[in-house]
């Protein structure tokens, strides 16, 4: 961590600290942003940065060339990642080996070292601007664009970016009432599933009677297969940050908390040190930038329950006790966090208010829909080419985030399927990828924008295997307090289960879809009430895969278990003995050069053996 | 370093602004698991009903009643590993070390665990092997990653202590 000035006890001193910032940097002429996200990281990036550091230093560079270690930038696939700039030179699978390369070549004269830019899928050339990499190109990145020039651990690098001037905006020509009347009037709704509008929210907070007020921002990402969350706590931590600040002058909290989830260890850290950081220099605490305002931010931990991202249940996390929901009302704003008003936000929609506050409700409202304003940040992931984080604005549709941002399917394989809103979620089929990204239509549509999960499924990936994971997913998950939700969710995994084993009829499908209205109707919390979306949603637009399953018997995408089986085919075979050799079951015989076999009784169905088969001879029916 | 959290505790007696989970979050940074003696005596210490204090670690998934490995070998089964393959690789794991998930090997060497998402989703199937990430992991590979964790950690130790 840096070293920071005395606490700033006016706006101008802010203003004056970040001219010292700037000035002090006068001297860098280039950046070098190695990527720190969880790709990168597992791909060496730590090491590159410590090399490249210890490099600048040996060539005398140092004072000339900023050297930053960043969240996540986007393509964990093609990582470690280094961007050079000026000009966003963007090189992807970098290795300590290429060091003195990009110092000689790219920092010293200015030239671009070819191997090492990404190559893009669709057209097979190399691109050296991060700006035009289509993946990135066809976003709207508000939230995470400046992830690249920013180090979390350092509050100045998010200064000189013109941060904290919002939370000034709002600290010294805003009153509260007209803080909120912004939020209100940009129509930002929440974006942790419900899509609540969060000026609402806010105003309820406010106007509830009672002192000792509190603002949480929600870090309990638990969708599976979501982690914009993580992604922004990671790499913009202040972002957030000053969100939280805002939303507790806005709604007259004192005390701010960051519940995360304690899967995200780096999140956690990176939070903590933000708030340190911020702290220090007065943009936290008693009477900050001299407004009157006081407002401390702790973090607190979470320890792995789904049901926790459930507000009322959240709040008795936060308290150190069984995170079961509640009864509502009383509301939050009632009665919340130790009984005190309280109001509960998603990570990104926390990190929306800056840049709200900062460009005008005004400026915010052109991005989305009638209904749903702004930008939404997608973790597009699955079965498509580039995996990854993707902000675009609200109204832009499935097929544009799948097919021209996403690059299509992996492997030239069909599309088959969608899944949105996790296990509250749905899957959505091909004839309705033209259909934007807003929250009322996915709801219509029998799904759910959620918390901007949306995994991709081909042909390879079975609808009754999907429904039975995301049941099972939610059995596991389930708090047990209400009769449906516990027992109803289990039924129903019993009854997908049967379908998956070939072992179901037409009158159990017609008694599931009875059930899961049961549960839907039944139960307290978004948890049971939307639990049977998932298997609803896949008997509605897949209802001949769940035919193929009942009344043939068959898998037609070839992933339950009791209903495919392997063989090799004898024409293809060589006998080379690679399946032999790799078979963990001993369930393959033969002797070499000649066909082999596979013994039935003995195959576990862990299907290495069609892995490891270079003559595509062993086939899966 | 032995008995830390307790001797704060018994240093202070009551609450001290406390809750249940971080007390328990302490007690497991120090265990590595909550070991019942030890919880008994907290709940002593800080007046807190033992049986919520049960209901509690027994609520949230990151708490364990039982002595864990000293390897952490832990599959992601979040969505979009689920889609690329996860199941088949828990079920290597698995039958690779002869523990089913949530439980150690019986040598006390590795514990095997799955959880709902770590948000690395582009990576999937992911696989962490004390806190180191592999992405695209295949059934195949599940062998020869402990294999060779193994080799370079395990065996080298089983050999020192003959």
């Amino acid at each position: 961590m840096e070293v920071l000035a005395a606490r700033l006890s006016t706006p101008d001193q802010l203003a004056e600290y970040r001219k010292q910032v700037l000035l002090r940097r006068e001297k860098i002429k280039f950046q070098l942003s190695v990527c720190g996200g969880t790709g990168c990281s597992g791909g060496g990036s730590k090491l590159i940065r410590d090399r490249l550091r210890e490099y600048l230093e040996q060539q005398g560079l140092s004072e000339t060339v900023a050297l930053k270690f960043t969240g996540c930038l986007g393509l964990c696939e093609q990582g470690p990642l280094v961007i050079v700039s000026p000009g966003e030179y963007f090189y992807h699978r970098v290795s300590e080996s290429d060091i003195p390369e990009i110092i000689g070549q790219t920092i010293l004269r200015g030239e671009l070292v070819e191997r090492l830019l990404y190559i893009d899928p669709a057209s097979g050339e190399r691109i050296a601007s991060a700006h035009e990499i289509p993946f990135l190109k066809k976003q709207s990145r508000i939230l995470l664009g400046d992830n690249w020039r920013i180090d979390p651990a350092a509050i100045d690098d998010y200064l000189v970016l013109g941060g904290y001037e919002s939370l000034v905006k709002a600290l010294v020509s805003l009153s509260s009432n007209a803080v909120i009347e912004q939020i209100k009037h940009s129509r930002l709704r929440g974006r942790g599933g419900a899509g609540f509008p969060t000026g609402v929210k806010w105003e309820e907070c406010r106007r509830a009677a009672g002192t000792d007020k509190y603002i949480i921002c929600n870090a309990d990402e638990g969708d599976p297969g979501a982690f914009m969350d993580r992604s922004l706590l990671e790499g913009n931590p202040h972002l957030v940050l000053e969100g939280l600040i805002i939303g507790g002058y806005a709604v007259g909290a004192g005390e701010g908390v960051v519940f995360v989830r304690s899967e995200y260890p780096t999140a956690v850290n990176n939070i903590k040190q933000a708030i340190v950081m911020a702290e220090s220099l007065g943009l936290l605490g008693e009477n900050i930038l001299g407004s009157g305002f006081n407002f401390r931010v702790r973090v607190s931990v979470g320890a792995g329950a789904f049901v926790s991202g459930e507000t009322s249940a959240l709040i008795r996390s936060v308290e150190g006790f069984v995170g079961e929901p509640r009864q509502k009302p009383p509301h939050l704003a009632e009665r919340g966090l130790n009984n005190k008003p309280t109001v509960v936000n998603n990570v990104e929609t926390l990190a929306n208010v800056p840049y709200l506050i900062r460009f005008g409700a005004d400026s915010y409202r052109e991005r989305g829909t009638e209904k749903s304003k702004g930008t939404k940040i997608f973790s597009l992931v699955g079965k498509v080419n580039n995996t990854g984080l993707v902000e675009v604005p609200l109204g832009i549709t499935l097929r544009d985030i799948i097919f021209e941002i996403g690059g299509g399917i992996r492997g030239r394989k069909k599309f088959k399927a969608v899944q949105t809103g996790g296990p509250s979620g749905g899957c959505l089929p091909e004839q309705l990828l033209d259909l934007p990204t807003d929250f009322e239509e996915l709801s219509e549509a029998g799904s759910m924008m959620g918390s901007g999960g949306m995994i991709v499924m081909d042909e390879e990936t079975c609808m009754v295997d999907l429904a039975r994971y995301f049941l099972a997913f939610l059995k596991d998950e389930s708090c047990g307090n209400c009769f449906s939700c516990r027992e109803g969710i289990s039924r129903l995994l019993e009854m997908v289960e049967q379908i998956s084993r070939g072992e179901s009829s037409l009158e159990q499908l017609s008694l599931l879809q009875e059930l899961a209205a049961v549960v839907k109707d039944a139960s307290l919390c978004g948890l049971g009430q939307t639990a049977p979306n998932p298997v609803l949603s896949a008997i509605r637009y897949f209802h001949e895969e769940y035919l193929a399953h009942i009344v043939e018997r068959r898998c037609p995408a070839g992933v339950c278990r009791a209903l495919v089986s392997y063989s090799i085919n004898d024409q293809l075979c060589t006998g080379c003995g690679a399946c032999l050799k790799s078979c963990p079951s001993e369930a393959v015989s033969g002797e070499k050069k000649l066909p082999h076999h596979i013994s039935t009784e003995k195959c576990t169905k862990c299907g290495i053996c069609l892995e490891t088969c270079r003559f595509g001879a062993v086939m899966k029916q | 370093m032995e008995k830390r959290v307790l001797d704060q505790l018994q240093g202070s007696p009551g609450r001290n602004g406390i809750s249940i989970v971080s007390l328990l979050q302490l007690i497991q940074q120090e265990y590595n698991y909550l070991p019942e003696e030890v919880l008994r005596e907290a709940a002593l210490a800080t007046g807190f009903p033992l049986i919520e204090m049960f209901r509690v670690a027994t609520f949230y998934k990151s708490f364990s009643l039982v002595p864990r490995g000293k390897h952490t070998i832990t599959a992601c089964c979040g969505t979009a590993c689920h889609v690329r393959g996860s199941e088949k690789v828990v079920r290597e794991i698995s039958k690779t070390l002869g523990v089913a998930p949530g439980e150690t090997t019986p040598d006390g060497q590795y514990t095997v665990e799955t959880v709902n998402c770590l948000g690395a989703c582009a990576l999937a199937p992911l696989v962490v092997l004390d806190g180191q990430y592999y992405g695209g992991v295949t059934p195949a590979g599940v062998g020869k990653l402990i294999g060779g964790h193994r080799r370079h950690d395990y065996s080298c130790e089983a050999a020192g202590s003959k």
